[in-house]
This record gives structure tokens, sequence and C-alpha cells, in this order.
């Protein structure tokens, strides 16, 4: 599903951000991506999306070997990934309702099922009420709710989530986690960067953890760990 | 397409002020390049006025048999250079003479024989009323045997040709550097319009979208503004000419062909310059 091999990230100033990172994501997981600020979270994300390539190594994403990729390809591997962006990423002349529908038209899919499956995902996330909101009418936890639904509206393959919680208080961050671990039941694989140890401790799935770049630990390769070496 | 048509209309709900901006600033572009236009057609139409006045005129040979003149006058009119060919007789000359001529008249009156020959007037096709074809012509002129001598305003032609070509050139090159001018202000518009929306061009490439996507609506959009532009354009560049007719001058406005020309030539400013200004945004992403 997603699969690095010994990849290395350099940016033109700056040094390494990712130094010989390997790991595999099947189908279906659900994988927490931990490690300080700065560590290269983001990244690894912009990197599984494309954004950014890697400077050398071997990343595949959904059967793209994304060195080989063309530009023309991009767009429908992006079609298979739903991204959650850490600031939210909402165009702010959109309704909520349009923002979702925004990313289905954007593909060309039929029109006539549009609104349907716009309202379904909303309903999904809890916002079905909110629908006609613009993003300055919404709390932060709502517009995060909505780019979540965004991310789902294509059915993806992964979800990708940079610090879907980042920015939001305990109450809404248990709510969108829940809402994270609901898609992921249904056989969605979820990615979730985040620095939350507290959130990672609660659930039991796969961790990798980087530092400076480097992958620290892999919970699926590694000896578990006990608490007290933990960050 | 149906979707292209409603983002590209959009836009210009979303940011009506930028919209009209954009359609404001191509249409006063757009007006310089109307206005100069609206000189060169009007100083074209006077130097076609003036040229009007190319003439080669064939004296003939007295006694020259009316049969043979008119036989030749069939074969002169039927030149390619040609647009009329006239007979002037001995009388009509001299007809002529006294009502144009009217400080002569009593000359003229007392005079026991006319003294005036008759002649061949020949009038060029407006396109060939320049000095080498109406030196070839009245070269052939000169090659019909009754004919005594051809005359045409040598020096004048000569001036007429000049003029036509300092003209034309003037009129390219200035033509050509308010049209320039007018490309970058509306290519500068419609950068703008498309910056506006950088971040909008991002997430639809983040979601998904395929370059040409993004683009259609922008090229749309560009095309419409330059469209409605030009077409402002055309209306200011009617009104400057109805003012200067109404006190300056006789003026003659644009062709349907050049007002069509001057809405087209916003419309690909406008096409292109989004063209080029999400091109260059869509690199980035
Ligand atoms: N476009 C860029 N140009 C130069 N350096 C960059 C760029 N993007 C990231 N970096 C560097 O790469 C390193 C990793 O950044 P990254 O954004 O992946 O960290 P992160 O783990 O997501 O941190 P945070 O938790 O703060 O979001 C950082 O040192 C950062 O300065
Ligand atoms: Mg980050």
């Amino acid at each position: 599903m997603i699969k690095f091999t010994n990849v290395f990230k350099a940016f033109p100033k700056g040094g390494l951000a990712l130094k010989d990172v390997s790991f595999h994501i099947a189908k279906g997981e659900f994988v927490f991506l931990t490690g300080h600020s700065g560590a290269g979270k983001s990244t690894v994300l912009k990197l599984i999306y494309a954004e950014q390539p890697a400077t050398s190594g071997e990343v595949r994403v959904s059967g793209f070997n994304l060195a080989e990729a063309r530009r023309k390809d991009i767009p429908m591997l992006r079609r298979r990934l739903g991204i959650v962006f850490q600031d939210f990423r909402l165009l702010e002349d959109r309704t909520a309702e349009e923002n979702v529908a925004f990313a289905l038209e954007v593909t060309g899919a039929r029109r006539a099922s549009t609104p349907a499956r716009v309202m379904r995902v909303l309903t999904q996330v809890g916002l079905a009420a909110k629908a006609q909101a613009y993003p300055r009418e919404l709390s932060g936890g709502e517009q995060q709710r909505v780019a979540i639904a965004r991310a789902l509206v294509n059915e993806p393959t992964v979800l990708l989530a940079d610090e879907p919680t980042g920015n939001l208080d305990e109450r809404a961050t248990r709510g969108v986690f829940q809402l994270l671990r609901d898609i992921n039941a249904s056989g969605t694989a979820v990615v979730m960067a985040t620095h939350d140890l507290d959130l990672v401790r609660q659930a039991p799935y796969r961790v990798i953890e980087l530092q400076e770049g480097a992958l620290m630990y892999d919970s699926a390769v590694d000896e578990p760990r006990d608490e007290a070496a933990s960050p | 397409m149906n979707l292209v048509i409603r983002e590209a209309l959009l836009a210009f709900r979303r940011a009506p002020l930028l919209s009209a901006l954009s359609v404001t600033t191509i249409a006063f572009s757009l007006f310089v390049v109307g206005l100069f236009g609206l000189v060169a057609v009007n100083l074209q139409q006077a130097l076609r006025d003036v040229a009007e006045r190319v003439e080669i005129v064939a004296y003939l040979l007295p006694g020259a048999p009316i049969e043979t003149i008119t036989l030749a006058q069939k074969d002169i009119e039927a030149f390619p250079e040609v647009q009329a060919a006239s007979y002037v007789s001995e009388d009509q000359a001299l007809q002529r003479a006294r009502t144009e001529l009217v400080e002569f008249r009593d000359v003229l009156q007392e005079l026991e024989r006319n003294p005036l020959p008759a002649s061949i007037e020949v009038k060029l096709k407006p396109r060939f009323r320049d000095v080498g074809h109406v030196n070839d012509v009245a070269e052939r002129l000169r090659g019909f045997g009754f004919v005594d001598d051809v005359r045409f305003g040598r020096d004048w032609v000569e001036k007429l040709d000049r003029l036509r070509q300092i003209a034309a050139a003037v009129g390219l090159v200035v033509g050509a550097a308010f049209a320039v001018v007018a490309i970058i202000i509306i290519g500068t518009t419609i950068r703008m319009a498309v910056l506006q929306r950088s971040r909008e061009i991002v997430i639809m490439r983040l979601v998904g979208a395929t370059d040409g996507f993004v683009r259609r609506p922008f090229l749309l959009q560009g095309a419409l503004k330059g469209m409605l532009g030009g077409l402002v354009a055309v209306a200011l560049s009617y009104g400057a000419y109805a003012l200067i007719n109404r006190w300056l001058i006789h003026a003659s406005f644009f062709s349907q062909e050049q007002a069509v020309a001057i809405v087209g030539f916003g419309m690909l400013i406008g096409f292109f310059g989004s063209a080029a200004s999400v091109g260059r945004h869509l690199r980035k992403v």
C-alpha cells in the first residue's frame, strides 16, 4: 500500500529532513506517526501525496512508484488518498457543503450523485446541520471535521491526517480521533501524524517514531517499549 | 463543461470588485488602442480620398477618327489596373474650361478656333494608385498612335506615395507599441486574478484536480473578461468618434470587421494571459 525504502529527503536550504527511512504500511492499517516538532512527520506525508519528491530511495504508494510517476499521474494518485491538513485548507468563500463537493467535482465525478454523497460524509462526521456554514462560521473542531469529510468523499483507500487534533481541545480531540477510528474500522487505512502521546497510548495501534529525520522506532518490527523509555 | 462555466462565472460573483477592475482595465487599455486605430483608420481614409484624384490624361492628336478612339477606350478599360476611361471631346473640353475658368470666360468666348485637344481620362483602381503603376499605364498609353502626350502629376503622385509609406510605418510602430503596452497591462490584471486564487489552485491540485481541470475555468474567465473589455472599448471608441464627428471633423468609424478584431484581440489576450499565469502557477504545485 505505502512502502518507503531507504528514503532520504534533503531540502535545498536546511539539512536532511529524512534519513534512510524504510517502512511498509498495509491495507486497512492504523498508524501513528510520532516524533518531536521538526522530526519529519509532515515530510513523510508530503512524500506520500507527492507534494515533494524523495531525494533518494523509493516511495511506492498504491501501485505508483513516485520517482517514475509523471505529472499527470499525480492527480490519479491523490484521488485514492484522503488528505487532512494541519491547517485545514478549506476554501473560505465556500460553504462546508461546497468545500466537500469541490473535492468530488474536481475528479470529474458525475454530478447527479454529488449532493447525496456530500451529505452522507457530512453526516458521517456529524456536521450535516452545518452544511450551509462558511469556514469562518465554524469552530476549529468543526472545520477539522469538514476537512475530514472532504478527504473521505472520494472514498480513499488511505486517509493521511497531519496533526488533525493539533489545534483542538480535549473533547474535540477525542471526537475527531473516534471519527478516524470509525473510518479505519470501515476498512480505510489511516496514517495520523501527531505528537499527542496520550492519544497514542490510548489505542492499540502501530506507532512509527521519527527523530531528526531518522526512523527511531516502529512497533510493527521493534520490541515493545516500556512506558518509561518513550519520550 | 457545465462545471467549467459554473466555476468561471462563480469567480465573477465571488470577486465582483476585482473582476470589474479587470474588465475596466482591459477596456481602457483596448480603448487607447482603439483611439489610435481610429486615427489610423481616418488617416487612411483621408489618403484614399486624396488618391482618388490620381488621374492619367492622354491628349489625342487632332483628327483621330472617333471609331478608333472608341475601340482604344475599350482596350484601355480592359487594362487590369484601370477602373474607368472616359473620352472628352474637344467641345466638351472647351465647355469644361468655360465653367471652371470663369476668369478667362471672355477670352474663351472670343476664340475662333477651339485650341483644346480631345483626351481620354483614365482612373486607376484604388490599389494601383502609386508611382510604379501610374508610370506603367502612362507608358502603355503613349504606345497608341493617336496619342499626342500623356500627363499625370508625377511629383504629386510621388509625394502621395511617400506619405503613404510614412503613415504605414508610423502606424505599424506606434500601433505595435500600444498593443504591447495593452498586452502587458492586461496580462498583469489577469495575473492578479489568478494570484488572488492561488490558494484555491493549490488546494484543487491537492485534492486531485488535473492541470486541465484547474486551467479551464481560468481560460474561460480570461476570455470572457477580455471580450467584455473589448466590447466596452469599442463602445468607448464609438463615443469618442461620435463626439469628434459632432464637434470637430467628419470622421469615419471602424468597419464591422475591425470592431470584431478589437473584441477578438481582447479575448485572445485574456485567454493567453490566463493560460500563461495559470501555467506558471501550476508548475509550482
Ligand atoms: N520546504 C522546506 N524547505 C526547507 N526545509 C524544510 C521544508 N519543509 C520542511 N523542512 C525542514 O524539514 C524538517 C522536518 O519538517 P517537518 O515539517 O516534516 O516536521 P514535523 O515533524 O512535521 O514537525 P511539526 O510537528 O512541527 O509539524 C524541519 O527541520 C524543517 O525545517
Ligand atoms: Mg508537521
